[in-house]
């Protein structure tokens, strides 16, 4: 009931979000320091020709008539052209966006995997050996940084332990790609039939989605404790233990998915954190996703893959939020859309 | 007289706080038999919810049943494993929460709690158990029960919430329904058909109800015996007429004497002080430091529960024939 109505009223609010965004990111591609005319004309290139190469790039014009223009091509859904590519922005992301959708996915289905019966084990078993180390390994998680963690993981089983293969992208040297279907290798070279490259891409993507998901597990665990040890005190589960139900449908029925309401909220932000933790991931792990791509760009000051990179991020947390707001409705029925 | 369904003995529940340990629930005896009414009075933090705690096992740390004996059908349910335990409360003993609001599970609908129990106790097949929680809902006087089985508690009102939780103490025809101040929070109107409500059904049911509470009238409108408790322990038990016709216990008389009545211009006598601190309770009688009658003796040793006349108990030296 009114469903498509407030679903209409959510997409419109998003709007100014992401009209201030591409503020935002327009803004921080221009002071950048550094000038991507000189870049684009290449060391030895004569002030006459970067004037030019400014030109030609619009970068003479005022500063709001750029920004306008931008906003005018990307309505258009030009994002701009990569100068150290030499492709369009957009092609170039449609190519590098499985690589970090397959790793963010990983690495949240880890966090959620590890986080959420960690935290229901702390709050059922509190104040005990394994609620404190369970606490000791998330403020591990939270206080590592995840280009830290990756190196940590990379010399143990990479170098030390020989477990895991090297650090390099997503395949090993020689394998083909399985063919793209969802443009995940995990998923595409399993619907292929195509056993060495699923494991050669289980056995790649093992250590960067171990690294993300460490650092967005606690997180995960720590609100998942939280908010158990309140739905085990609330009168309902009282009510259900006296009703004389078995331990594990109060536990697992009543309080948990109780519990688990607030959970899917901090969900939406772990997202978020993810697609921004990725870029250091990617880099570490040479992974070719949007990440890696941004902080290249970064280093060589090219402005579109930059801009669209931040816009990007933007659109995945509005996106996300929403689907936390519907996803709300379905679980918690006191919410009512519309 | 016919075996007591419920017996409690000697029961002390002890809380340990964090300034020291307190008896919520000190020597406290208690009788109940086949469908008998039984009003559990006091004050705020007598020691009542706590006793229907214990009598269901679900006294937690930081509290814990210190010594006594509760008897139900027989059995001390003290010494019952968890999982014999767990099918005494609610197939033998059923309970009505203190708010029913909070206490329905706010993401299932009312009836699917209601046939859960009935599948879980009963061995109830689904299709059966939503028919018999539609029919719970009816026999509570839910109107249109087959819609309100599919709603969720925040769509009802606190009295049809409340409606919802009998039906539910009710579903699987325990011996024993224990009910916690069940009109609290609600209108008086609609308190009152809730009232009639639950004595109605536990006349029909056969099952004997514990009624907590810390309204006289109601217990005068719907019980057969009252025990009345002060400071985790009982001062006075007596059937109903008794104990407000001849109430002995200080505290009793007290208690009667601050209802309200419409038929005598009498002021209200307010009971001087609160329930006593339990942190360091005094050796005698709780009730000393409130009591005109209180002696020496009184803030010494503890009188103990005496009958003084059959049916009728009372823990006060005042109340003792004098040697």
């Amino acid at each position: 009931m009114g469903f498509g109505g407030f679903l209409l009223r959510r997409l419109a609010l998003t709007v100014p979000t992401l009209f201030g965004v591409t503020v935002v990111g327009f803004l921080l591609a221009y002071m950048l320091p550094g000038n991507p005319a000189l870049v684009k004309a290449g060391p030895f290139a004569t002030p006459d020709f970067v004037a030019e190469v400014e030109r030609q790039m619009g970068l003479d014009q005022p500063l709001p008539v750029q920004y306008l223009r931008y906003l005018g091509a990307l309505l258009q859904g030009d994002l701009g052209l990569s100068s150290s590519t030499g492709r369009p922005v957009l092609a170039d992301f449609a190519q590098r966006l499985p690589a970090t959708l397959e790793l963010t996915l990983a690495a949240l289905l880890i966090a959620i995997g590890i986080g959420v019966p960690l935290g229901v084990l702390s709050a059922i078993h509190r104040d005990t050996l394994l609620d404190h180390a369970g606490r000791v390994l998330s403020v591990a998680g939270v206080a590592m940084p995840s280009f830290w963690t990756g190196l940590l993981l990379i010399y143990v089983f990479f170098y030390l332990l020989d477990l895991a293969p090297a650090p390099l992208g997503r395949l090993a040297p020689g394998l083909q790609p399985p063919a793209a279907v969802t443009g995940l290798y995990v998923v595409d070279s399993a619907l292929a039939g195509d056993w060495p490259a699923l494991r050669s891409a289980l056995q790649h993507l093992a250590l960067p989605a171990a690294t993300l998901g460490i650092a967005v597990m606690a997180p995960v665990a720590r609100m998942v404790r939280a908010t158990m040890l309140e739905t085990l005190q609330s009168d309902f589960v009282k009510a259900a233990w006296g009703a004389g139900l078995p331990p594990r449908r109060v536990i697992y029925g009543d309080a948990l998915r109780n519990a688990l309401i607030p959970v899917v909220t901090i969900l939406g932000v772990v997202f978020g954190f993810l697609m921004a933790g990725n870029a250091v991931v990617e880099s570490v792990f040479a992974w070719p996703g949007i990440g890696n791509y941004a902080v290249t760009s970064l280093m060589t000051k090219d402005a579109g893959p930059i801009q669209s990179f931040v816009l990007f991020v933007a659109l995945m947390y509005v996106v996300v939020n929403l689907a936390v707001d519907l996803l709300y409705g379905l679980i918690d029925p006191r919410i009512r859309l519309g | 007289m016919t075996a007591p369904l419920l017996e409690i003995e000697d029961l002390a529940v002890r809380f340990d706080t964090e300034d020291g340990p307190v008896e919520a629930v000190d020597g406290l005896g208690l009788r109940l038999a086949p469908g008998e009414i039984l009003g559990l009075v006091g004050e705020s933090g007598s020691g009542k919810s706590v006793t229907a705690y214990a009598v269901l096992g679900l006294v937690r740390p930081p509290g814990r049943v210190l010594r006594g004996s509760i008897r139900f059908e027989g059995r001390d349910l003290l010494a019952l494993p968890e999982a014999e335990l767990r099918r005494v409360r609610g197939a033998g003993i059923g309970m009505v929460w203190q708010s029913p609001r909070t206490a329905l599970n706010p993401v299932l609908t009312v009836g699917h709690q209601i046939a859960r129990l009935l599948r879980h106790h009963r061995g109830l097949p689904p299709r059966a158990a939503r028919e018999r929680a539609v029919e719970m809902l009816r026999l509570v006087g839910i109107p249109e029960p087959e819609r309100r089985a599919r709603q969720y508690a925040h769509q009802l009102s606190g009295g049809m919430c409340q409606r919802v939780m009998i039906a539910m103490a009710l579903a699987t025809q325990p011996r024993l329904l224990l009910a916690d101040e069940p009109t609290t929070g609600l209108d008086v109107l609609v308190a009152a058909r809730i009232m009639e409500l639950l004595k109605d059904l536990g006349r029909r049911t056969g099952a004997a109800i514990l009624l907590i509470t810390h309204d006289l009238g109601t217990v005068a409108e719907s019980c057969d015996r009252v025990a009345v408790m002060h400071a985790g322990q009982l001062v006075e038990t007596a059937p109903v007429r008794t104990l407000f016709r001849d109430p002995v216990h200080p505290y009793t008389r007290a208690l009667v004497a601050a209802i309200p009545r419409v038929d005598r211009e009498v002021a209200l006598e307010p009971i001087p002080g609160a329930v006593p601190s339990l942190l360091h309770a005094p050796p005698g009688c709780r009730y000393a430091a409130r009591c005109a009658l209180a002696t020496g003796r009184c803030r010494q040793e503890r009188p103990a529960l005496l009958p003084i006349a059959p049916d009728h108990q009372v823990a006060c030296f005042a109340a003792e024939p004098v040697a």
